[in-house]
């Protein structure tokens, strides 16, 4: 039978986080890329989305900084590009919807684009989508399922998708489309991805409450109080881990999980790691393929404890 | 008549005198107490129009009021105080003296969008949020937010190299806002990581701070995104009826 599954070679599109502090992100991706047969070719000369902190001195800047990646991914032949990082995604999805919507966006995106000297990128003619949605449709749960080799079994798993993967609804087109794509309010791709390797999912009520994570350093006792709340509710829904799909929730939640020990004397056990980290050890890969010694917080000894990694 | 539901009016519009007798009959104390008159003199007319000005707060005058926004809001959660409803309320009525009473915690939205998830109006109150953040720096009413200061740190560093690097960012943010890096909780989880880190993963962080990456051939972006940035600086100070450079 012939593979008709999508996705199966894509542009890759890292961003800044995910060569600093989220590497461990990278690195798994990439490894579990690698491990289950895709190709990911690596976008050239990308720049930063702007994350959060752009768009706040100018939107349109920002519309700008991910219709140049677009438009590089045009000029490498790709219709399709990949972003694991929530706010890279986020990002170009808006970019994406600003510039078939937006008479504005369009007119500051030609002017720019023009000055800069490369192609102008015009809305329609990239597909945008998250390592999630990667890894859904290019693989899908009956063969994450048959290619498991260490099973999550027994793991308690809180999955937790952050704010940028959701909201707000107008930028994602494609999900809340009914059975088989996402959801915006109950989004659960991870979810199925993670039951396929074999964990076993808590009820999580929290799944895209916010991290605080464009406020972590400029407002830290907020960031603290919201962070603290998903870990405290994670252990109340009895979770081992809380698997997460963005590099700012992720050094979000370990960074004020220790901030929230030293600040409140709130301490919290659960861990946190990528889906990417979970589901590949869950393939067979080590903990050090997938970069758990890269992770801010060390969930070394838990691994071991669960015959994982 | 005693005031029963005093803990409804602010203790500054609460008038009591200790002693005072009035044609002969003693009304001291609570006898004498009465609520400040509330009649509102001075309306900032162009405010909803200066806000509506930036960028972000087009459609503010698109809300009818439903509240959706607050009640979603992540902030307003931790903090009942942060009230985006009622801003904009303000901000529509150009109640601008009320306004100013929430004006150091207006910069705190985290921009989690559950409001423009929620809003039923298309206003957008998150960028509404921001705008208003925006406003209140510009006319000169708070200094500039630490999320101000971060994101004109960051930006800064996209705009020259085309990326950032997180080391870096952390560092300039701290200087720029006069913290000290060796804050308890940032000293406990740098030391974990030294201890745990593979020395060449070590090497890797460190060169990057020195070295960050950057991207080729963008000195052209630079170039048009700062031309950009100054004309929209002078465009909103202009919206607000400010010089076009410089203090208020």
């Amino acid at each position: 039978m012939a593979d008709t599954k999508k996705y199966k070679k894509v542009a890759y599109y890292p961003g800044c986080a995910l060569e600093g502090s989220g590497h461990a992100y990278n690195r798994s991706t990439k490894a579990v890329g690698k491990e289950l047969g895709l190709e990911l070719v690596e976008l050239d000369n990308w720049n930063c989305c702007g994350a959060m902190e752009v768009k706040n001195i100018d939107p349109k800047i920002q519309t700008y900084l991910s219709a140049r990646n677009l438009s590089i991914t045009e000029e490498m032949g790709f219709d399709t590009v990949m972003a694991p990082c929530n706010g890279c995604y986020h990002n170009l999805k808006k970019a994406e919807y600003d510039l078939g919507h937006d008479a504005k966006s369009v007119e500051v995106n030609h002017r720019l684009s023009e000055k800069a000297g490369h192609g102008e990128y015009k809305a329609g003619k990239i597909e945008t989508i998250h390592a999630l949605d990667w890894i859904k449709e290019a693989v899908g749960e009956e063969e994450i399922a048959r290619r498991v080799k260490n099973s999550l079994k027994g793991l308690k798993v809180a999955n937790y998708y952050g704010c940028m993967y959701t909201r707000p609804r107008h930028i994602f087109p494609e999900k809340d489309k009914g059975p088989g794509t996402e959801s915006t309010s109950k989004p659960h791709f991870m979810d199925d991805i993670l039951a396929a390797a074999g964990a076993q999912n808590v009820d999580f009520p929290l799944k895209t409450a916010c991290c605080g994570g464009a406020h972590t350093l400029s407002d830290s006792d907020t960031s603290t109080k919201l962070v603290l709340n998903i870990l405290t509710a994670a252990e109340a829904c009895g979770a081992d881990v809380v698997a997460t799909e963005c590099p700012t929730c992720h050094t979000g939640l370990e960074m004020h999980q220790i901030r929230a020990e030293k600040v409140l004397g709130r301490k919290t056990n659960v861990k946190i790691l990528y889906f990417t980290q979970l589901l590949g050890m869950a393939l067979g890969l080590s903990s050090s393929k997938v970069g758990v010694q890269e992770n801010f917080s060390d969930s070394k000894a838990f691994l071991k404890s669960k015959g994982l990694g | 008549m005693p005031i029963h539901e005093k803990s409804l009016i602010r203790p500054e519009n609460l008038v009591e005198h200790e002693h005072l007798v009035i044609e002969g009959v003693d009304v001291s104390g609570h006898w004498s107490t009465f609520i400040e008159g509330r009649s509102i003199t001075d309306y900032n007319e162009a405010m909803q129009e200066e806000i509506a000005a930036l960028p972000g707060g087009e459609n503010i005058h698109r809300c009818w009021q439903c509240g959706s926004c607050t009640n979603a809001c992540t902030v307003n959660a931790v903090n009942p105080e942060f009230n985006p409803r009622y801003w904009i309320y303000l901000i529509r009525l150009g109640m601008e003296e009320e306004l100013l009473r929430d004006k150091d915690i207006i910069w705190q939205c985290v921009s989690c969008n559950k409001c423009t998830y929620a809003c039923p109006r298309d206003v957008v109150p998150e960028a509404v949020m921001k705008a208003t953040a925006h406003w209140l720096e510009l006319k000169g009413h708070t200094p500039k937010s630490n999320s101000t200061i971060f994101d004109e740190g960051f930006a800064s560093q996209v705009i020259k190299t085309g990326k950032i690097e997180d080391g870096l960012v952390l560092r300039d943010y701290f200087k720029a806002t006069g913290q000290s890096l060796t804050q308890p909780w940032l000293v406990a989880m740098v030391t974990g990581l030294i201890k745990r880190f593979p020395v060449t993963y070590l090497m890797k962080l460190g060169i990057a701070t020195v070295f960050p990456d950057k991207t080729r051939k963008w000195s052209k972006s630079r170039a048009a995104i700062t031309e950009y940035v100054e004309e929209c600086e002078a465009a909103n100070r202009k919206a607000l009826g400010l010089d076009a450079k410089g203090t208020h």
